[in-house]
């Protein structure tokens, strides 16, 4: 990835006290977000607000629009007019996303989602917080895809991984989500944004070459490939149809075979450099507490209770979660004893490790629905029953 | 040229002298050629309106690579597909809220939208309304088949009462949407009917809707050979112009209220509603404005305006750079 520094307009730079939905929009802000289109919905719709009070000075532009089918697909729009572009929402206005993620993964256009979660199914609970979205991101829409899902657990990491969202999502041409919680979104804590030559952002990749040689896409199963602007001159074509390079239909099954292995391939062929985890007490751990987002500032609590019991116990905090960080966890499994996920909803990401584990280790669920955060304690007695 | 694919493409021969120029072979250079043969049928309408669409473009004399179209699923949505336009065909029903993400963020395109009535008005019908009401710098062209034909006949928001579709096949028992009344009513600025008979007709609103500010309308009744003709046994398209021909009913500047369509009834044609009132992006820039000064510019300078200011300043830096030198010799 090639960076180049923040441009000033977009970065309200010093500290601030906010709350996460609003680093949300400074962070895409200093990432060089100029378009946003958003539908209201609690627990997100700070982030919309913030972003709409702030368009005019940055000169960015904010669309309220009639709902969220209508959002996404705006970003689609916005982001081949040479845009980047942001949306954000939860649960109910996700599930009405779900086409048009599959939309903007097939045209590989870049764009950022944030999910501030709550309680579901349905309406569920629209003011408290929950994490059960989390398997709706990797698989809500139809057919096989991949993408890219981070979770911050404070407002500052809000900002931090809005930036990050932006970078990873120009680069590898694909929706990249941020999957925070009600808890974090409504909390109000200290976040600085540093100065615009302190922000590394990537810029938008537009093709400049010559007319014959141009082409949408290159299934070349990496990042990195140029984008096509509209106006430009080029006259691309783009389709949600299976298609060839020149971005023209090809439903074949060999063409979908091209295409679908390029964007599994992208992601998880590039996994290693897109996964960031914190570990913190890791190396010589009988039981490692595996968490995300608000899960991870109460986990990190009973782990550390643990250790002053004289438990070896570690954390694992898991910023990127999609991809998940197979590799990491073959290297653990066979080392440790039990491998313990925290997580607020009936159980999802927790399938995800029984699965990568595959019986090397114990793994144990710590879940509970959405609507509260977990108990330290029920943590922490989860810790002495798996380092017995 | 004539068309020289074999996928029983019969719009070249079908009645040169009712079909002029109607055949989207003929007009190659705004045609991706390389994309033929197309998927329509033989005496399909869409292909009618795009060359009066293609035809309009060159007449309007705007740039070509600053129009962009976009396009929902069905038989029309593949119309984005075999136009030589930067072109994006989206899911069914989202055209017009990826034409408004790609206007808004790229205002000096002039983006098309081109719909089936059951794409723009079934599925899409939300935005439709709310692209009218914010009177959106967007133009819109409804090919009106009165049936989602790529499904295989099916009912629509327009087919008429009594007709039948596969979904209906004992008649259908709906009330039907008038799209005139209906843009009208959610603050479209330009409005004009016409069937694929017109195709002079419609060249010129096509014209003038892409030279309108604001949200333009422009609705084409087609026959769907396939499907709706044969499913009410109204015989073939040339049948269908003919009857197009006997039931047009010109009325320029008609109360959209009276543009209702009966089964096999008049059909009201014309241009309905053309006026001017600020765009949406008018509105935006108005408001922005007044908050940030004159010189409010959405997206801040484009990469030309700062080049001609950066050459502006060091041209002025030379000139008092040589004026104190002059001075300084003095
Ligand atoms: C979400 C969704 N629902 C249904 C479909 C299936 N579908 C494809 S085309 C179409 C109808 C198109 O009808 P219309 O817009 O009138 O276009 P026409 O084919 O008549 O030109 C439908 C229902 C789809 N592609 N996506
Ligand atoms: S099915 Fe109907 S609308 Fe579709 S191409 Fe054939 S005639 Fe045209
Ligand atoms: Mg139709």
């Amino acid at each position: 990835m090639t960076y180049v520094t923040a441009d000033p307009k977009g970065v309200d730079a010093g500290p601030h006290f906010l709350d996460g939905d609003h680093a949300l929009a400074e962070g895409a802000l200093a990432a060089g977000c100029r378009f946003f289109a958003g539908y209201p919905i609690t627990p997100s719709t700070e982030t919309a607000e913030r972003f709409a009070e702030r368009a005019p000075e940055v000169g960015a532009l904010f669309i309220q629009m009639e709902d969220e089918l209508a959002s996404i697909a705006a970003l689609v729009g916005a982001a081949w007019g040479g845009q980047k572009v942001m949306t954000v929402t939860s649960g109910p206005g996700f599930s009405l996303m779900m086409e048009n993620i599959g939309l903007a993964v097939m045209t590989e256009t870049p764009m950022v989602i944030a999910n501030v979660q709550r309680g579901g199914p349905s309406t569920g609970l629209p003011t408290l917080t929950a994490q059960q979205d989390m398997m709706q991101v990797r698989f809500g829409s139809h057919g096989d895809y991949n993408i890219i899902a981070l979770s911050p657990d404070s407002p500052q990491e809000c900002f931090d991984l809005a930036v990050e969202a932006f970078n990873l999502s120009e680069f590898y041409r694909v929706p990249v989500f941020i999957m925070t919680d009600e808890t974090v979104g409504h909390m109000h804590e200290k976040v600085v944004i540093p100065p615009a030559d302190q922000i590394q952002v990537v810029e938008r990749n537009n093709y400049s070459g010559p007319k014959e040689d141009c082409r949408p896409y290159n299934f070349n199963r990496q990042g990195g490939n140029p984008m096509v602007r509209a106006g430009d001159g080029y006259r691309f074509h783009i389709t949600g149809l299976t298609h060839n390079e020149k971005g023209y239909p090809a439903m074949t099954p060999e063409q979908n075979v091209k295409v679908l292995t390029h964007l599994m391939e992208k992601i998880d062929g590039n996994a290693e450099h897109i996964i960031r985890l914190e570990e913190s007490e890791v190396e010589d751990a009988d039981v490692v507490v595996m968490s995300y987002g608000i899960t991870s500032r109460i986990a990190i609590r009973a782990v550390q209770d643990a250790r002053k019991l004289g438990l070896k116990v570690g954390a694992l905090r898991l910023i990127t979660v999609w991809p998940f960080c197979e590799k990491r966890v073959r290297e653990l499994a066979p080392r440790v004893k039990a491998m313990i996920m925290v997580e607020i909803n009936y159980g999802q990401m927790v399938r995800e490790l029984e699965r990568v584990v595959a019986g090397r280790c114990k793994v144990v669920s710590v879940n509970h629905c959405g609507g509260a955060v977990h108990d330290p304690q029920v943590i922490l007695e989860a810790i002495k029953e798996a380092a017995q | 040229m004539s068309c020289n694919d074999n996928s029983a493409c019969g719009g070249c021969n079908a009645r040169p002298d009712v079909l002029p120029n109607t055949h989207p072979h003929k007009d190659e250079s705004l045609l991706r050629m390389e994309r033929m043969p197309h998927i329509w049928c033989p005496g399909c309408g869409i292909g009618s309106v795009v060359t009066a669409f293609t035809e309009a473009v060159k007449r309007s004399g705007l740039d070509m690579d600053k129009v962009a179209v976009v396009s929902g699923i069905g038989c029309t949505g593949r119309v984005a597909g075999y136009v030589n336009f930067d072109s994006i065909h989206t899911t069914h029903g989202r055209a017009i809220p990826v034409a408004t993400g790609l206007h808004l963020a790229n205002p000096d395109l002039k983006v098309v939208v081109f719909s089936g009535d059951g794409d723009l008005t079934g599925i899409g019908g939300n935005h439709f309304i709310h692209a009218a009401r914010r009177n959106m710098n967007l133009t819109v062209i409804c090919v009106n088949n009165f049936t989602y034909g790529m499904t295989g006949g099916q009912v629509t928001p327009t087919t008429p009462g009594g007709a039948n579709a596969s979904t209906t096949p004992y008649g259908n028992y709906e009330y039907p949407f008038s799209l005139p009344f209906l843009a009208d009513a959610a603050g479209a600025t330009f409005i004009a009917r016409w069937t694929s008979l017109h195709s002079r007709n419609i060249t010129q609103s096509i014209e003038e809707a892409l030279k309108h500010p604001g949200f333009s309308f422009v609705e084409v009744i087609t026959p769907c050979t396939t499907l709706y003709l044969r499913r009410n046994r109204l015989g073939d398209g040339v049948d269908t112009l003919q009857y197009y021909q006997d039931n047009s009913i010109l009325k320029h500047g008609a109360d959209t209220r009276d543009t209702a369509i009966d089964f096999q009834g008049k059909m009201v044609v014309g241009k309905f509603v053309e006026k001017i009132k600020p765009t949406y992006l008018d509105a935006v820039n108005a408001t922005c404005a007044k908050l940030i000064g004159d010189d409010y510019q959405l997206y801040g300078k484009t990469p030309p305006e700062k080049d001609a200011e950066k050459k502006a300043a060091e041209e002025k830096a030379a000139a008092e750079a040589a004026g104190a030198t002059a001075g300084g010799a003095t």
